[in-house]
């Protein structure tokens, strides 16, 4: 295959990979967020199970990002990786935090502890999304990236108003999508009060898609500037028609009691915010905004031709099996969420 | 303020790898075990092995997920902490890395998820398929790490893209290094299955997933034998032993011969300053002695009260008591590697392994003649060597990354010319102390965690 073909076969797969991420362990976050806010203890019990057989295997995907942007695109990884230190630690202590959270709760005992927990998980969850959210927004917008390809920027150069406000607009769209995991895997009040969970944060979300659109006309005019307009512009409408319609339907299908259908609609919402992202960038993987030149790009910063083969060898041999696994773990879990001795 | 970001990034590496490593080390281990307790009870349908299952199932999901949250730091730490690193080793390093998540983490985490919650929701033999698929995947991506780390201690299968546009094969660079500038030059991948099992690939990985299954068996031994020291006729109790003792005596026999025996012949062969780092070897010499005891010194390179047996080591490395084995003394010195440290942790590991074999078939001949479990001392042994396995493995690794130094790709990179440029000092600093607290507070806490479910003790099953 050509090098090109290979490249943008990477990027193209580098954001599934991120795509595979934000769906899966959106909804986790999500629950994680809305956990925050749970009644009780059996609420709470049934939050942290609603996730428990899962949420390990839906972190994996972000190891599996980190790993194909290391192989692809190292320049980019290196760049990215070191000069969002800061920002990058702050997010291992909340993975972890929240990661011990569920047996640590299970196991202890005083009351103290599991309160301490649970602010672990939920707080933990809080910001893994707006950190994530806030690093996209910085991609998308661009960030100092110097002549020799090195992040010239501080930690406070990241928290400008766009990536804010991306940040943001991730919180609220995890939350919708974990409340409308909860409403699939509750009962009862606490299924009902997901319901308007649900509600509010698609309010949120549509609100700051709105100013986040805006704020990305004025703040992020690259993105609307295409190096392949004939393929990235019907790409481009076709993801922001995907975006809106599935944002629209996902209040009607809650109202019709159609959840799992809601649940893939926001799952389609996810996805397509991403692509749209993807397509605005291609084949930019992060912008520098102090020179165009210094782009770092799918096509002068990735890794060899031979490595790219290799790697889509490993990803076509691997991923429909990992798939697979997913689509068996999902199924033997369907359903309600029902406590058992094996539970947290 | 002058800080050396190399030393401090370095203390930050095995802060966390060190951490990282204790979990892995056991759950590996530990698997294979729970897969040999859960076909027992699938087959014999007798309670006390589901109890057994369960019970270390339990804490086999805990270590796990210490496990996974601490490994995200180390997939991490490569980009924030060794950028320079990253992108020279980008095109090789990265491959084993993805392959890792989507071999193993994917089948791994998702089978662990079925196993630990799905015990009333599949029938009882995917249950055993969803243990024995957690196990495959946890060993499987132990090969692809030890892939990725073996690479820096035996380079193979590529090429150096210099920054001026030329490509040169390894060969000819190692012929004469200093004609070369690497400044801004990486290695390119020319050979997939070369870089994959390079030289010290295949001991190296052995050499590993056997002191992982050594530091399960001890895991659910010492556990167990502190059951049967309460009760001598603690069915549950004397089941994990017995395992342990099984799994354990077998592994650690095979660990010194073949599997540690050819480790070292091979970094005799291919890392000869290691080699004689940890061997304490600082003259090249024939006949050379295996060295059971000294207190090596740096300057000058000496070996202090040592106590030799001449000829072995010459006879374990080449099969031959007068070959020579080549000294420090003809490397020269900016590219040793710190001699205490590799020398030291090599032979206390040793001494550790010959002790597991010791204990194990101590306890196997006690077993044999029907007196183990009343042996208050054997089994007092057994509970306090519980950890020792991972103190074993820690110190392996130890000598084998130090004494990869001042190398972070062997005779390619060096670790100083690897750190990140854009991280300060302060920023390193600040991170070191930020992840000792949190791994402060959690290995206190995982210790304690471990330590009150065994004393609650396993749940009674509904026979």
């Amino acid at each position: 295959m050509e090098l090109i073909t290979l490249q943008t076969l990477w990027f193209v797969l580098t954001a599934v990979l991120l795509i595979g991420y934000a769906i899966l362990d959106g909804f986790d976050l999500g629950v994680g967020i809305l956990h925050l806010f749970a009644k009780d203890e059996t609420e709470r019990r049934i939050n942290l199970n609603s996730v428990g057989p899962v949420w390990d295997g839906n972190e994996v995907w972000l190891i599996a990002g980190g790993g194909a942007l290391f192989a692809a695109f190292a320049p980019v990884y290196a760049a990215i990786w070191s000069g969002f230190y800061l920002a990058l630690m702050l997010l291992l202590v909340a993975l972890i935090g929240r990661a011990v959270a569920f047996d640590f709760r299970a196991k202890s005992e005083s009351l103290r502890t599991k309160r301490l927990l649970d602010l672990s998980f939920g707080v933990g969850s809080l910001l893994i999304a707006l950190l994530l959210g806030v690093a996209f927004g910085n991609i998308l917008r661009g960030i100092p990236i110097d002549a020799n390809g090195w992040y010239a920027g501080t930690f406070f150069t990241l928290l400008n108003p766009y990536a804010i406000v991306v940040g943001l607009l991730t919180v609220v769209l995890f939350v919708m999508h974990g409340a409308l995991y909860l409403v699939l895997k509750t009962e009862g009040e606490q299924m009902a009060r997901m319901v308007k969970a649900a509600h509010f944060s698609w309010v949120m979300f549509t609100t700051l898609y709105v100013v986040a659109a805006i704020f990305t006309f004025f703040d992020a005019p690259h993105l609307f500037t295409y190096a392949y307009p004939e393929i990235q512009k019907p790409l481009w409408y076709l993801f922001l028609v995907l975006s809106l319609g599935s944002l629209a339907l996902i209040p009607v299908l809650v109202g019709r009691k159609r959840i799992v259908h809601a649940f893939v609609s926001s799952s389609v919402l996810v996805a397509s915010m991403i692509a749209l992202g993807a397509v605005g960038l291609f084949p930019r993987l992060v912008p520098s905004t102090i020179n165009p030149s210094y782009d770092l790009t799918a096509f002068a910063h990735s890794s060899t031709q031979y490595t790219l083969t290799i790697m889509l060898y490993i990803a076509l041999a691997g991923m429909p099996l990992a798939i697979l696994y997913k689509v068996i773990l999902y199924r033997v879990f369907r359903g309600k969420t029902v406590l058992t001795k094996d539970s947290y | 303020m002058d800080i050396d970001v190399v030393l401090l990034a370095r203390l930050k590496f095995w802060m966390t790898v060190a951490f990282h490593f204790v979990f892995p080390t056991i759950t590996i281990g530990l698997a294979w075990l729970l897969v040999a307790f859960e076909t027992a009870g699938w087959k014999t349908r007798k309670p006390v092995y589901e109890q057994l299952g369960r019970f270390f199932g339990k804490l086999f999901g805990f270590t796990f997920a210490i496990g996974v949250a601490t490994g995200l730091v180390m997939v991490f730490q490569f980009g924030t902490n060794w950028s320079q690193y990253s992108r020279f080793v980008g095109d090789i390093f990265g491959a084993p890395l993805a392959a890792e998540a989507v071999f193993a983490f994917f089948m791994e985490s998702t089978f662990l998820g079925l196993y630990l919650f799905g015990r009333e929701r599949i029938s009882r033999g995917a249950h055993v398929f969803s243990i024995f698929m957690v196990a495959l995947g946890a060993t499987i991506s132990a090969f692809w790490i030890i892939v990725a780390n073996s690479w820096q201690q035996t380079p193979a299968g590529f090429a150096l893209a210099l920054a001026d546009g030329r490509i040169i094969s390894q060969a000819e660079y190692l012929a004469n290094p200093s004609a070369f500038d690497l400044a801004n030059a990486r290695a390119v991948l020319v050979d997939f299955m070369a870089a994959v099992f390079n030289p010290s690939t295949l001991p190296r990985y052995f050499h590993t997933v056997f002191a992982c299954l050594i530091s399960g068996a001890f895991f659910v031994g010492g556990i167990g034998a502190y059951y049967v020291r309460k009760n001598s006729s603690d069915e549950f109790g004397r089941l994990a032993v017995k395992y342990a003792i099984v799994f354990g005596l077998v592994a650690s026999l095979l660990q010194i011969f073949p599997i540690g025996h050819e480790h070292g012949q091979q970094m005799a062969k291919t890392q000869p300053e290691k080699f004689a780092a940890i061997m304490g070897i600082y003259e090249s010499q024939s006949s050379a002695p295996i060295v059971l005891f000294a207190v090596p010194t740096q300057r000058p390179p000496e070996l202090k009260v040592p106590i030799e047996i001449p000829g072995v080591l010459s006879w374990l490395a080449f099969g031959d008591v007068n070959a020579t084995v080549q000294g420090l003394a003809e490397i020269p010195q900016e590219d040793w590697p710190p001699l205490f440290t590799t020398f030291v942790s090599y032979h206390n590991m040793v001494i550790l392994g010959i002790w597991f074999v010791f204990i194990l078939a101590m306890a196997a001949f006690l077993w044999y003649r029907k007196t183990l479990w009343n042996n208050r001392l054997v089994l007092r042994a057994l509970i306090w060597s519980l950890p020792l396995p991972v103190i074993a493995s820690q110190l392996g690794w130890i000598a084998a990354e130090v004494g990869r130094q001042p190398w972070a790709v062997y005779r390619l990179l060096r670790t100083s010319q690897s750190v990140s440029v854009t991280v300060s000092a302060e920023l390193v600093i600040f991170a070191i102390i930020l992840f000792f607290l949190v791994y402060a507070v959690m290995g206190i806490a995982y210790i304690r965690l471990v330590v009150r479910t065994v004393k609650k003790g396993p749940l009674p099953v509904d026979a």
